[in-house]
């Protein structure tokens, strides 16, 4: 019975531990790679070719999703501003929800598994098969010349593209308020004009996407680069990217929000 | 600053051995890899390092490489102990060594032309015109100047080992490494490979170590071979020597024995106990 016990508190101990020795390799890792950074920059075409792999492909899937998201909002919004008399705020409503809340958070959830997922397996593969390897034997730092152009590419990618996440979804309200149910075109333009703060919602939004592009390529690089180089090991970092970055998002738009909110 | 280089390239142009491995001993996670390793490698020689695989062959290769640190030992590459290199250091030395990965490690998502340019373009400051002359070189050198503008999902094995090859030799390597350069090849690009191997070497005038368990190819190239077997070197010679050797691992070894040293059973309860039962045995 004690055996039992002491067995399960061991291992209980271990995972706390091993989780908090990978937290710390996570930073290093992170530090490393701000570190090496400056070939990414100074070479900007490496950077360049990344943000078109992991932002320029996944435009397909943001626009379309913003699209629907928007779409779902003038419908769900309406039907609830109708009871009370204020359909002509649906415009309010969507560009708010989309700006400070839906196009951040769900383009960032998006982009963790199009393009986080990509870029964890492509570095996961090239550690498998020692392209990392011979990178390092060939005098040529991995961390400058591969972790460090594809986790800019993500952070600069993620906030443009939650704000096309928002404009089409912005759209999709427009086409469902306006052209589908015939509110009225100028107040709904109008009316979102004058509630949208630009500081208060669109640069709060903007900060938001910036935190999550960083977190998502954080977690990406890092699972890529610490995978075991077996497929097993690649497989099951992919997936630790999608879970892992989908649960930092929705605690760092909590504790984002908590910071941003005025209760006013 | 300028000292320092000339000092570097000295170290590479002198008389000592290239490189030299003094009681190297290497341990992962407390599992001792490699006990107590001599070895030395001459310039301008062929060096096999041999051994069933997990003998520590790999391991060795690595850290001479730098890839790895001894946990006791040294391996100096031109009179610099490589664990006491500081990165910089380290990466200096690299460009002076070129190293044959076992299925070429090519960098897939780049032609075939781009992976053969891809040290000129990160280390040198070459006009691409004289970067695509240089290339064309290397590969005309392995036979693929016509595969340059294929990607490296389009190569056969032998191809892929062969574009590895003018690419571990871009920026003329004086030490060259080659991890299981045989493995998985048919008889004629094994020939070729191996005939290649000897030909760099001479061209590059440095040296070259093949870790290998190909006996019969390998032999035929090299000058001196290494065995080793549980992390341990268990016998050296010339070519000739290894054939002739009566110690009964490598004549197991060379002759491709099924038993010997090297059981063919996997250690295990005996035959009769496990198929009656321990009653009954």
């Amino acid at each position: 019975m004690l055996d039992s016990v002491t067995s399960a508190l061991r291992g209980l101990g271990n995972r706390v531990t091993s989780r908090i020795w990978r937290l710390g390799f996570a930073s290093r890792f992170l530090l490393a790679t701000l570190l090496y950074s400056s070939t990414s920059f100074r070479r900007f075409f490496l950077t360049i070719r990344e943000i078109y792999f992991t932002g320029v492909q996944s435009l397909i899937i943001i626009l379309v999703s913003g699209l629907f998201v928007g779409m779902v909002l003038g419908l769900q919004g309406y039907d609830t501003l109708q009871r009370y008399g204020s359909s002509e705020a649906l415009g309010i409503l969507v560009a708010l929800s989309l700006v400070r809340e839906l196009g951040p958070v769900v383009a960032a959830l998006l982009f963790a598994s199009r393009a986080g997922s990509a870029i964890t397996a492509e570095i996961g593969l090239m550690k498998a098969t020692e392209q990392i390897s011979a990178m390092e034997m060939m005098a040529v730092n991995p961390i400058a010349r591969v972790v460090a152009p594809r986790f800019w590419a993500g952070v600069i990618s993620m906030p443009l593209l939650a704000a096309l996440f928002s404009a089409m979804g912005v759209f999709g309200g427009y086409l469902v308020g306006v052209v589908l149910i015939g509110l009225d075109e100028g107040s709904f333009w109008s009316q979102m004009q004058a509630s949208v703060d630009f500081r208060e919602d669109i640069v709060n939004g903007v900060i938001k996407s910036v935190v999550f592009g960083i977190i998502v390529s954080w977690i990406a690089v890092f699972e890529g680069y610490d995978s075991e180089p077996t497929a097993e090991g690649v497989s099951g970092a992919t997936t630790r990217t999608v879970v892992t970055s989908s649960l930092a998002i929705l605690a760092a738009d909590f504790i984002l929000t908590a910071f941003m909110f005025r209760g006013a | 600053m300028h000292a320092l280089k000339k000092h570097r390239i000295q170290s590479f142009v002198s008389n000592e051995p290239l490189v030299k491995i003094s009681d190297l001993n290497f341990t992962y996670d407390r599992r001792p890899v490699l006990t107590g390793i001599n070895m030395t490698i001459p310039r301008g020689k062929v060096v096999a390092i041999m051994g069933q695989s997990g003998c520590g062959k790999t391991t060795t290769l690595r850290l001479i490489g730098g890839q790895l640190k001894p946990t006791q030992g040294e391996v100096r590459v031109a009179g610099r102990a490589m664990h006491e290199l500081d990165s910089a250091e380290l990466y200096a030395m690299r460009r002076r060594m070129g190293m044959l990965f076992q299925f070429g490690a090519l960098f897939t998502d780049i032609s075939v032309f781009d992976n053969v340019a891809f040290q000129m373009r990160e280390h040198t400051d070459l006009t691409e015109e004289m970067i695509r002359d240089l290339v064309l070189l290397k590969l005309n050198a392995v036979g693929l100047r016509g595969a340059q503008d294929l990607m490296p999902s389009e190569l056969s094995g032998g191809m892929a080992r062969r574009v590895a090859l003018a690419r571990a030799m871009a920026l003329d390597p004086l030490l060259m490494l080659y991890d299981e350069p045989f493995t998985g090849l048919d008889p004629i690009t094994m020939g070729v490979i191996g005939q290649l191997i000897r030909k760099l070497n001479s061209a590059l005038g440095g040296s070259s170590i093949i870790v290998t368990h190909d006996v019969q190819e390998s032999l035929q190239i090299v000058d001196y071979v290494y065995f080793m077997a549980d992390g341990k070197v268990v016998a050296e010679g010339t070519p000739d020597e290894i054939r002739a050797s009566d110690k009964a691992y490598v004549h197991q070894f060379v002759w491709g024995e099924m038993d010997g040293p090297v059981p063919f059973q996997y250690p295990s309860a005996p035959y009769r106990e496990q198929i009656y039962g321990a009653a009954h045995a």
